[in-house]
């Protein structure tokens, strides 16, 4: 393939991820607005559970399969779960596809340039929209986050939106200070991290919507999860995306030190990973922090973000900093 | 009964000091200063920093002269060598330290103390099962001791129960992971007492040796002598510069290189090497940095008399990604003194000389636009003078002249003239010490370690009891308690229950648990 049939390709892909990433939020959407059903009382407390007769009742025959008990206690029409089910299936199928196409969007801006995808923003945000589908698939692989899709789907497309339309530029070398093997290890870090910061974004803003409807007494949306296991599944993704993140910002300082003879100087790109990180270790200090588990430690966990996305794109784009090579 | 009640002692100095350090390590606290310190980094990313750009920083002050001195005085460009951001990430590092130490003695305790022996009730543990064997119950333990310590648990063996303990290193970890921080900022402290780092420009053609007068910028930590420098030097034999000419990205720098030949220490012989943006050349420790590069035009000027006053090529600083650059020639012992003032572009816009704006990096039409100045430069008022800027208070523009290379401009005035004769290319280099640098590493990967450790060890704790019951048979409970929420709890008692249950296939054996979800 020429250069001009390979930029056709890529761009083509990245487009039609986009547009299958569209019916996918519709799908999503759908099945979130059919959810109206409520999550009955689930099951006693701990506490009740206390003589061989009332645990009589839950007995099961094995351990994994005890959450079929729980949706047998959710009320609710049956159509209008089979709806919602329905719709979420497709959407997932449809965030599969959109991975993929997105992939060889990437793939081939890849071979178009010669090099790793990453030498400007319209590189990095097509790829960081790779990484928060990827890590919501592969999260999805091992537990059911279809309810989440809807919430990853709309700023990957966001962010998709921004690349092809404010951030696009042609294909170009890279700028010295950007050719290094540091570049894949420091970049792909950081990416993956993206995806996991926006993915607990996501599930910390639900469960603080969450909580608020359990405060009041209702409680919420049934496809949505109870707000202390959104929280949870906000720490696990965080526990993951913390020492990875604090490696992406190793990596970076010893490419720095390398690149510019110092291993941190506080250009306003470090300084703003640096209160990432420092954003994410309160989180996890928040949650162990007597008063701070709950809806704080969320806050604290959508503060990150912010962060994140401030040095990804105020930086970037605003501040003058060594680190500007967006290409806009 | 009555009420229980508090009372507390006087508190006293003493008390004081306990409940202020109380205070001081607990984890609201730390939460607290944590959150400060990401506070009080963020102005150090909006207003430009004197380690960074003194330039920028001079300039802020100088346009907005009432906010300026005040912004400067409250250590806003300076923010992260500033008292009070020292204050925040050192009360956090005492906080640390008292967190830290107590938090080991008790860890070291627990790692050599036995598990708490099983509860009564085990079923009302939130994850416990219980199921009938046909093997006795000293079997039961047996297999379950063997299983336990096969798998590293640490163990209580009572006369009809087991207790097991496992994940201490889930705590090790954490500590790990804060003690390396502690590592980190001794690393930090270590490079700046006793580094160094200093910014040289040097001309194609030209050398430098490793003595602070060669430098145009050093600075040293408080333990870093001039002597401490090494004695090395390098000479700038050649400098390589493409740029991209692409449509894209037209005019971004697609490669830059130097080629030095360098002595290790006066007298050696010299070795050849490039440096390059991401492979510094490392002397001795201290480690050369390519970090920017220009033009330095070359001047001819001449007297009334034909005599050449001055030849050679000049530094100028590019100001714009075309490489329009600004500097100045100064002639001190003529007299009047004579100054020129030059924008250099390396392209100049084609045809006409539309003005000083250069419209592509490379050397492809380059061309100097002079304006010369004649008077008293002030050299003599002792204050030290920049050498790429003319004073020209007490000077008098005698014109302006545009000239391609090769030509030559006969100054109005007739006291002489000056020639463009070429250029020749520079290369800055930073070159820099940090013996704390490699300790700062080693912290940060013994703190990633830690952290793993941390946050993806679990510590639980598991219990078995086999007992026989009124018909004889033995009947076994399981219970375990993680110490954060765990999805895997159940599965590892399931293992436990196939360990010490008479088939692989316990179908028939029921278990009890709680519903989780
Ligand atoms: C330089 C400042 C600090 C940073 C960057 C920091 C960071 C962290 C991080 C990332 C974690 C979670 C990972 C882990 O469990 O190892 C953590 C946990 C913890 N930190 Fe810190 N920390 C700091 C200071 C402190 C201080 C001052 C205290 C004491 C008050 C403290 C007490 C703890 C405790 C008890 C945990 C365990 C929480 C748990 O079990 O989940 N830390 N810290």
């Amino acid at each position: 393939m020429s250069a001009t049939q390979l930029a056709a390709a890529s761009n083509a892909a990245v487009y039609a991820s986009m547009v299958t990433l569209t019916f996918a939020m519709v799908a999503f959407a759908i099945s979130f607005a059919s959810g109206r059903r409520r999550v009955a009382v689930l099951a006693p407390a701990p506490q009740e559970i206390d003589s061989a007769g009332s645990t009589a009742l839950l007995i099961k025959s094995t351990v994994s399969t005890q959450s079929t008990v729980l949706t047998k206690s959710a009320g609710g029409t049956p159509t209008d779960d089979q709806t919602g089910r329905r719709s979420a299936n497709i959407g997932m199928s449809l965030t599969w596809l959109g991975f993929v196409l997105l992939l060889a969007g990437v793939v081939l801006r890849g071979v178009w340039a010669g090099r790793v995808p990453w030498g400007n923003m319209y590189e990095f945000s097509i790829t960081a929209a790779l990484g928060i589908l990827g890590v919501f698939l592969l999260v999805s692989l091992r537990r059911d986050v279809r309810w989440l899709g809807l919430f990853i789907v709309i700023p990957t497309l966001l962010t998709l939106g921004l690349a092809v339309t404010v951030l696009y530029t042609e294909a170009a070398q890279l700028v010295p200070a950007l050719k290094s093997y540091w570049l894949i290890i420091h970049v792909s870090a950081a990416i993956i991290c993206s995806g996991a910061f926006t993915l607990a974004a996501a599930t910390a803003g639900l469960a603080l919507v969450q909580s608020r409807a359990e405060r009041r007494g209702k409680s919420g949306r049934a496809r949505v999860r109870t707000a202390e296991k959104l929280r949870t599944l906000t720490y696990r993704v965080l526990a993951f995306a913390f020492p990875l993140w604090t490696f992406a910002v190793v990596a970076g300082a010893i490419w720095a030190e390398n690149a510019w003879g110092r291993y941190w100087g506080w250009d306003p790109k470090e300084t703003w990973a640096f209160i990432t990180w420092v954003i994410y270790a309160a989180y996890l200090h928040a949650r162990s922090t007597v008063g701070w588990r709950g809806d704080r430690a969320s806050w604290v966990a959508i503060a990150g973000w912010a962060a994140f996305i401030i040095n990804y794109f105020g930086v970037n784009i605003f501040i003058n900093s060594l680190h500007s090579y967006s290409g806009v | 009964m009555s009420k229980p009640e508090l009372i507390l002692p006087p508190m006293g100095a003493l008390g004081f000091v306990r409940y202020t350090w109380r205070q001081l390590t607990s984890m609201k606290t730390a939460l607290i200063l944590l959150f400060l310190l990401a506070i009080a980094s963020v102005p150090g990313s909006i207003f430009p920093q004197r380690g960074n750009n003194p330039l920028r920083v001079n300039e802020w002050i100088a346009d907005s002269p009432t906010s300026g001195p005040i912004f400067d005085a409250l250590g806003f460009f300076d923010v992260y060598s500033s008292p009070w951001f020292a204050a925040v990430y050192l009360l956090l590092f005492i906080s640390l330290i008292g967190c830290v130490l107590p938090r080991t003695k008790v860890h070291w305790r627990a790692m050599f103390a036995p598990p708490p022996p099983a509860p009564r009730n085990l079923l009302r543990l939130p994850e416990s099962m219980s199921f009938e064997v046909s093997a006795s119950a000293n079997e039961v333990l047996a297999r379950g001791r063997k299983y336990l310590s096969g798998r590293r648990w640490r163990l209580l063996v009572a006369e009809n129960s087991i207790a097991a303990e496992k994940g201490f290193l889930r705590e090790t970890g954490n500590l790990l992971f804060h003690f390396s921080l502690i590592l980190i900022l001794v690393a930090i402290a270590l490079g700046g007492l006793f580094g160094w780092k200093g910014n040289v420009i040097v001309r194609t053609g030209q050398g430098f040796s490793n003595t602070l007068t060669q430098y145009d910028a050093w600075g040293g930590g408080r333990f870093t002598g001039a002597s401490r420098l090494s004695p090395f030097s390098f000479t700038l034999e050649k400098f390589n510069v493409e740029f991209d000419r692409g449509e894209a990205q037209r005019g971004s720098p697609k490669l830059f290189e130097a080629d030095v030949t360098f002595r290790r220490l006066p007298g050696t012989e010299a070795e050849n090497a490039r440096i390059e943006v991401n492979t510094p050349l490392e002397i001795d420790g201290a480690k050369v940095f390519l970090v920017g590069h220009g033009y330095a035009p070359h001047f001819v000027v001449r007297n009334a008399g034909g005599e050449i006053t001055f030849d050679d090529t000049v530094v100028f600083l590019p100001q714009d990604g075309n490489f329009t650059s600004t500097g100045v020639v100064k002639i001190p012992d003529s007299d009047p003194q004579l100054g020129f003032q030059g924008i250099f572009v390396p392209t100049a816009a084609s045809n006409n000389l539309r003005g000083p704006i250069s419209t592509f990096p490379g050397p492809d039409d380059p061309a100097v636009f002079m304006s010369a100045w004649r008077g008293d430069m002030g050299l003599d008022s002792g204050a030290p003078q920049s050498v790429y800027r003319l004073d020209t208070a007490s000077m008098d523009q005698i014109g302006i002249v545009a000239l391609r290379q090769g030509q030559i401009w006969k100054l109005p005035d007739g006291s002489g003239s000056i020639a463009f004769t070429g250029y020749q290319r520079w290369a800055s280099f930073q070159i820099a010490y940090d013996p704390g640098k490699e300790v700062a590493l080693l912290g940060a990967v013994l703190a990633i370690t830690g952290l793993l450790l941390s946050l993806f060890i679990r510590r639980r704790r598991v219990w078995i009891s086999a007992t026989v019951n009124s018909e004889g048979v033995t009947v076994v409970q399981l219970a375990g308690l993680a110490r954060i929420e765990s999805a895997d709890l159940p599965g590892e008692l399931e293992l436990i229950r196939d360990a010490v249950s008479d088939l692989p296939d316990t179908a028939s054996a029921t278990s009890t648990d709680e519903i989780r979800e």
